[in-house]
């Protein structure tokens, strides 16, 4: 069944505060094998600058993940997670990211549209901090094919 | 930032990055992204894959990591984004595949520069239309917000 066209322009209610904490950025970064101090090592992230470790460029998918697993199991959503393919991802940052935010995601749903039988759902998940600071747009287009 | 290298057309040092199959687990751990086709070979061919692919963002965070060498800063790139076009298939084995990604220096504009990636592995493109916005030294986020 083709997803409700209505869904557009509807903003889903912000996720759980996430902290960030030291540990996840320092494992964050190994995974993605960045080896750069600036991510592991406060001393080195003060040196440069930041209050804390910063966490790499595309760490805030992690939180905007979560505002897509939650539009996913939407009781007017309904998709399962394996029917659907990420077809594209943008980042627009105002800050990186950091040990000790606690962020949100909200997350709009921009577009649905139709093409030969896949759903293409593009969404907007604005992450910020508990005290309200805007910290990075996180677009995501989402492909979806019917069972 | 070495300002020379930002000229538009210059071509900065391709970066090469080798994934093995134990960097998707501790990607799907971090990043909370557990789709078992980026670490079960039995279900990655159940839906039609030669094998075992990576996340398209931890491609992705493999570009970011070229940006922000480039940039010698992550709160330098304002903006990134990508399409996810093709597969990156890891195999099950010590070797892993090696990922290339290869930068482009755009049109300055008032934000910073623009930077035009191509993502490669085996010789094939695995993303499009790969680009990110670059602040320049003044215009480096704060890093205490």
């Amino acid at each position: 069944m083709p997803l409700d066209k209505r869904l557009a322009g509807r903003t889903f209610p912000p996720t759980r505060p996430h902290d960030v904490s030291r540990h996840e950025v320092r494992q964050f970064a190994a995974a993605i094998g960045e080896t750069d101090p600036l991510h592991h090592d406060v001393e080195a992230a003060r040196a440069r600058g930041y209050p804390d470790l910063p966490a790499p460029v595309t760490f805030p998918i992690v939180v905007a993940f979560e505002a897509m697993g939650a539009l996913l199991q939407h009781p007017d959503v309904g998709i399962q997670l394996r029917h659907v393919v990420h077809s594209a991802q943008r980042f627009d940052s105002a800050r990186p990211v950091r040990a000790g935010d606690v962020l949100t995601a909200t997350l709009t749903v921009e577009q649905v549209r139709t093409a030969a039988g896949t759903d293409l759902i593009t969404t907007r998940s604005d992450i910020a901090t508990v005290g309200g600071e805007h910290v990075c747009s996180a677009y995501a287009t989402l492909a979806h094919r019917a069972p | 930032m070495n300002l020379p290298q930002w000229e538009q057309g210059a071509e900065l040092p391709a970066q090469t990055y080798r994934v093995t199959r134990a960097d998707l687990v501790a990607y799907a751990g971090v990043s909370g992204d557990h789709n078992p086709i980026h670490w079960s070979d039995r279900i990655a061919t159940a839906v039609g894959l030669p094998g075992v692919m990576a996340h398209g963002m931890y491609t992705m965070a493999l570009g970011a990591r070229a940006l922000t060498a480039w940039a010698g800063d992550p709160g330098r790139v304002r903006a990134y984004g990508v399409r996810f076009t093709r597969p990156v298939i890891v195999p099950d084995d010590d070797t892993g595949v090696d990922v290339v990604v290869r930068g482009v220096v755009g049109p300055a504009e008032a934000a910073g520069v623009r930077i035009e990636l191509t993502v490669s592995c085996g010789g094939s493109s695995v993303l499009g239309r790969a680009g990110a916005l670059v602040a320049l030294d003044a215009q480096r986020a704060s890093a205490d917000g």
